[in-house]
């Protein structure tokens, strides 16, 4: 066994094995450092994986990797107390294989990709905690965990420790997530028999679909619900801002537990049994709450970089190529054999040049503009359905009647001009310019 | 191995039909006709090790004497019973009264305390005898641990820890069936081609034999040939655990938590109501699996199976893990947030609430229909614990 | 001191179990862990050769993807580890593996080293029996040991062991003459950790695989085809429904209380049970 790395690894989710993999195909010398009894057991995600991202890294990822269900429709709840209005986009390039993106169960997919970075050569240590980085002159050498013996070296280290970056603060490189930069996601999976799923949803086999819901969901807080199908289950859960969260005093389990029992979802969820119960932090700050994700010998990668788009769901995404840009940085600078922060910085020049920080800077203002703008969980949700509902009620109101009750009963909600400012400062907070 | 079409035709789960006798269940899931099955010459009756600790006899015993009479019945064969042990003559007679048509006694000091190699040595020769086509143990630390190593030396199939039991009476087969996969299925076992076929059977489950003292049988003194050298394990030392260890088979009255509490203080509550009926406390296994409260309280799942006279479940579900190990109560009582939890659907009675206000609440309420009971006058005691609605750990 | 441990490979499909540490509940049916009861029987032949010295030589039946926890066994300080694998071995009942595992320990104390002591976990979560060690101690014609909880005192050159097994009202204290096979308990020991460098050595470390043939023993030995027993199948027990007086509470749990307390006065089996013993105020 060498005494010395290329480098390690901290962390086997997506960002960490995307790196590895990587590395290890380039030839270099890679450890992983694992603290969960196997990759993905402290992992946990809605989850939908992207199929052309993650190809990026392992070109046989529809083929052979064990993910849940394509998903061929999308839906999107605008949810009342006790009503619903639905967008649902199907068909089109999303009808048939391979698909645009796959549900995936952490538990399965984890151990699969990880097991394609052993294959490429990287050595995986599980059940290992890394305690600290080993500093060096300036410079971080390596690290320390929890094993006996357990110091590790090596000329780089990248830390995809995820969301409680607990190395990334310890070594002042960022801070810890505040309220309003985090959101608390509680998921259940509920086991449905595989038939029954294909019926309910009107699925052919190995097609899922997707829905996210906004308004009742969260029980009008800033944040999201979502219900993805998977083999023989679904994944159901809501990620609601921590600080309205603390604000209203709710129990996460009580906000789940009121999505489920939603008219729209509940028939959904019909016959099934809870499996499995987590509770994760997402961060959502954006770039704003970003560490810093370099220094000599040492790469952030993943959410332990805050590299997540909570506007568009994406997070697994930015962590595969987050922990490819950071790879092929590692690679150069092995080259060079010069890992010190002048060229380890080509990892931030590659976040900057790529989606991944476009799109962080377009929604830059976004988590500020929804922790104060609740109206869009609350008001406008409950707003457009019953617009929607009187708009279907026939009863033998004239149309123009019609139409002038409902604005009216809008303009008693919300002021029009309230409206178009509304909409004026939503784009401005989605980056349209 | 499972199969689902099979497993919803046979239940009894029309609402109000009565609790079917195990026989009953066990009959309406048998395969049809084994292949291939037929009797075994040479072999027949029912054999029945009956354990004993200092010349008492264990529970379990006399319910292998009721299981094994049925099933002795069923294929017109004789029930064996078999007690090793020392000083142990007027425990024969009571396993005749039980059911027993011949009772082996083999009474040597060296079974005195038990050990393996002597009372597998003791009753390898008397299997051989008596050549019974079943023989059982009880499924208890002894039990399993004499079973298995009889078995290996018969050569024979051994199922562990069955909690129903039947017999082909044409074919002399033993469906010996056990809970699997983790308890949310039973399985079914055969020993096709090898005899004594042998099982070891849960405690607590198998209705206890009923005493018949004109009941007539044969008690036969066994010898034991081996001295205390040809032993290579002595016992040194047996100490008794104390009074204050939790038996849960032999309470009357258990109050079982489960993950709806939240959190493990709030067992506390728990223990107030417990306290107050005069209760054991239970637990379902995911909270004992999560630390919450010893294993020696878990009901169901490879932990106990009861049947108290009241069983009361608070924030249990009611997974079928769990309910199969006290459905057998008298009077089941469920508290639950969930007005779809299945537990409400096995019990007698129910609440659908928040259990944090509803059991100070029952607690209070049944101490004062106590006191009232006693003549006392009730004090006004302090409401409890608060309780805690926590939050979610943050991974 | 040469001890023998027999590990075996399972899913870990704790239903429903929560961890305490991040306090999510968890089902994971994919990963695979070394049965639980046997990483303690392996910390006991560990802290053997702690004490004595000597060494420790781990087996397991199963199929080459057991070689996953043979490494787990190794990288905690075991010196040998033997895949004992055949296809024919498949579908094995109690008997039938015992008979496999007895075999091959008798080969390793022929061919390497004498065998002073085996130890076994009581039981696995995936099968419950706790009919395997039993079954390889009759085989073996060595004592047997269940459930032991503490070991009292092990002289390997005097060739005996005391230790402590726990029944279900009783803790016997129990002499043995060695060799002689132990299951054990979890209370027994709290299992270590392997150090940092033991973990990357087992990764590379030699697995011996024994077959069928290896072992000497005949198809119709072993496997399916040498298991007296066998299940024929397996479902859903029915749940006895009962028709229940379910009150919401939601509203007015005080009157539901009420309620259900009044109810409960009027069923005889509760009042006989609770109504006769329980402790009232004052």
């Amino acid at each position: 066994m060498a005494d010395k790395f290329d480098c390690i690894v901290v962390g086997a989710g997506p960002a960490g094995c995307a790196a590895a993999i990587t590395m290890a195909r380039a030839g270099l010398n890679v450890v992983i450092v694992e603290r969960g009894d196997y990759p993905g057991a402290k992992n946990v995600m809605g989850g939908i994986m992207y199929r052309q991202p993650t190809e990026e890294i392992v070109p046989n990822f529809s083929a052979d990797a064990p993910v849940e269900r394509g998903i061929v429709k999308q839906g999107l709840w605008m949810l009342a107390e006790d009503s619903a209005v639905t967008f649902m986009y199907q068909g089109g390039s999303w009808s048939k294989p391979p698909y645009n993106a796959y549900s995936v169960l952490r538990a399965k997919f984890d151990p699969w990709f990880a097991q394609q970075a052993e294959e490429a050569g990287a050595f995986l240590i599980t059940e290992t905690t890394v305690t600290d980085l080993i500093w060096e002159g300036g410079r971080v050498v390596g690290v320390q965990t929890s094993r006996d013996q357990g110091d590790l070296y090596a000329d780089v280290v990248i830390l995809a420790e995820g969301v409680n970056n607990l190395i990334t603060q310890k070594n002042r490189l960022g801070e810890d997530l505040k309220m309003n930069e985090a959101a608390l996601a509680v998921k259940e999976v509920i086991a449905l028999r595989k038939g029954v799923i294909e019926d309910r949803f009107n699925l052919e086999d190995g097609e899922g679909v997707a829905y996210e819901a906004l308004g009742a969901a969260t029980r009008g807080m800033f944040g999201m619900g979502w219900l993805y199908t998977n083999k023989d289950s679904v994944s159901i859960g809501v990620g609601i801002a921590v600080s309205h969260l603390v604000q209203s005093g709710l129990n996460p389990n009580e906000v789940l537990e009121s999505f489920k029992s939603h008219p729209a979802v509940k028939p959904l969820l019909e016959g099934g049994e809870t499996k499995e119960y987590s509770a994760k932090l997402i961060p959502e700050g954006g770039i704003k709450s970003m560490p810093q994700v370099y220094t000599d010998g040492l790469l952030i990668v993943g959410d332990a970089a805050r590299l997540v788009n909570a506007v568009h769901r994406e997070g697994s995404n930015l962590a595969l190529m987050s922990g490819k840009m950071a790879a092929e940085t590692v690679i150069e600078a092995k080259e060079l054999d010069d890992f010190s922060a002048r060229v380890l910085k080509g990892y931030h020049d590659r976040l900057k040049a790529s989606f991944i920080l476009q799109d962080l800077a377009k929604y830059e203002n976004f988590t500020d503009f929804f922790e104060q703008n609740t109206q869009f969980f609350t008001l406008y949700p409950e707003l457009l359905n019953r617009a929607a509902e009187e708009f279907g009620i026939v009863d033998g109101t004239p149309k123009k009647e019609k139409q002038a009750k409902i604005l009216q009963m809008i303009r008693e909600k919300r002021p029009f001009w309230r409206i178009l400012s509304d909409m004026v400062r939503l784009s401005r907070a989605l980056g349209v310019p | 191995m499972a199969n689902e079409e099979q497993a919803t035709q046979g239940g009894a789960s029309q609402p109000g039909a009565p609790a079917q006798t195990e026989e009953q269940t066990a009959k309406k899931e048998r395969p049809r006709k084994v292949k291939g099955a037929e009797w075994i010459e040479g072999y027949h009756g029912v054999g029945v090790f009956l354990e004993q600790h200092n010349g008492r006899i264990a529970p379990v015993a006399w319910e292998l004497c009721g299981v094994g009479r049925r099933l002795a019945d069923k294929i017109q064969g004789k029930l064996y019973g078999i007690i090793c042990g020392h000083n142990i003559d007027d425990l024969a007679q009571e396993a005749i009264y039980r059911g027993c048509d011949e009772v082996y006694v083999i009474d040597s000091p060296q079974l005195a305390s038990y050990r393996n190699w002597a009372y597998t040595e003791a009753i390898l020769p008397v299997i051989d005898k008596i050549k019974v086509t079943i023989f059982l143990l009880g499924a208890t630390s002894t039990g399993r641990d004499l079973a298995g190593t009889v078995a290996t030396r018969l050569s024979t199939g051994l199922t562990a820890d069955c909690t129903q039991l039947d017999v082909d009476p044409e074919t002399g087969l033993l469906d010996a069936i056990r809970p699997a996969f983790l308890e949310k299925q039973l399985a079914v076992i055969l020993c096709k081609k090898h005899r004594p076929q042998m099982a070891t059977v849960r405690p607590g489950v198998m209705e206890p034999a009923a005493r018949d003292t004109s009941r007539q049988g044969r008690i036969i003194k066994e010898t034991f040939a081996l001295g205390d050298d040809d032993i290579p394990m002595k016992v040194l030392a047996v100490h008794d655990e104390g009074v204050g260890s939790v038996d849960l088979t032999q309470a009357d009255v258990i109050v079982a938590g489960g993950r709806g509490l939240g959190e493990p203080r709030n067992f506390d509550l728990v223990r107030e109501l417990a306290d107050t009926m005069g209760a054991v406390i239970g637990a379902s296994r995911p909270v004992v699996d999560a630390g919450w409260i010893g294993h020696e309280h878990q009901v169901g799942q490879t932990g106990i199976t009861v049947r108290p006279k009241v069983y009361v479940a608070v924030g249990i579900s009611g997974a079928i893990q769990h309910l199969v190990g006290m459905q057998n109560s008298d009077v089941i009582i469920a508290i639950n947030r969930d007005p779809a939890a299945p537990i409400f659907a096995a019990a007698d009675f129910g609440i659908v609430g928040d259990l944090f206000t509803i059991l100070p609440l029952l607690t209070q309420a049944l101490r004062e229909k106590l006191g009232d009971r006693a003549g006392g006058s009730s004090s006004g005691n302090d409401q409890g614990q608060q309780p805690v609605t926590g939050g979610v750990a943050l991974g | 001191m040469h001890a023998v441990v027999c590990i075996k490979q399972v899913p870990d499909t704790s239903e429903l179990r929560i961890n305490p540490e991040t306090g999510t509940l968890v089902r994971s049916g994919v990963a695979s862990i070394i049965n639980p009861h046997d990483v303690h029987a392996l910390e006991c032949a560990l802290q053997f050769k702690d004490d004595h010295g000597g060494s420790v030589t781990v087996i397991s039946m199963g199929p080459p993807s057991f070689i996953q926890s043979l490494r787990k066994a190794l990288s905690l300080g075991a010196d040998r580890a033997i895949l004992l694998s055949d296809r024919s071995m498949a579908a094995a009942d109690t008997f039938a593996t015992s008979r496999v595992l007895a075999r091959a320990i008798e080969r390793i104390n022929e061919e390497i080293e004498p065998v002073d002591v085996v130890v076994c976990g009581k039981q696995t979560i995936d099968g419950d029996t706790a009919q395997v060690g039993p079954g390889v101690a009759a085989r073996l014609h060595w004592p047997v040991l269940t459930s032991v909880i503490a070991i009292q005192k092990a002289d390997f050159d005097q060739k005996e062991i005391i230790v402590e097994r726990k029944m279900e009202r009783q803790r016997q204290v129990v002499w043995s003459r060695l060799p002689a096979l132990l299951t054990v308990e979890k209370e027994l020991n709290t299992p270590r950790y392997a150090s940092l460098p033991s973990l990357m050595a087992a990764a590379k470390a030699e697995i011996t695989i024994w077959n069928r043939e290896d072992l000497g023993l005949a198809r119709e030995e072993v496997g399916l085809l040498g298991s007296p027993t066998i299940v024929a199948k397996s479902f859903v027990p029915p749940v006895q429904s009962r028709q229940g007086r379910i009150i919401d509470g939601r509203t007015n749990p005080e009157q539901a209380v009420r309620e259900l307390v009044d109810l409960l006065m009027e069923e005889p089996k509760f009042v006989e049970a609770v109504m006769a013993k329980g402790k009232g105020e004052g």
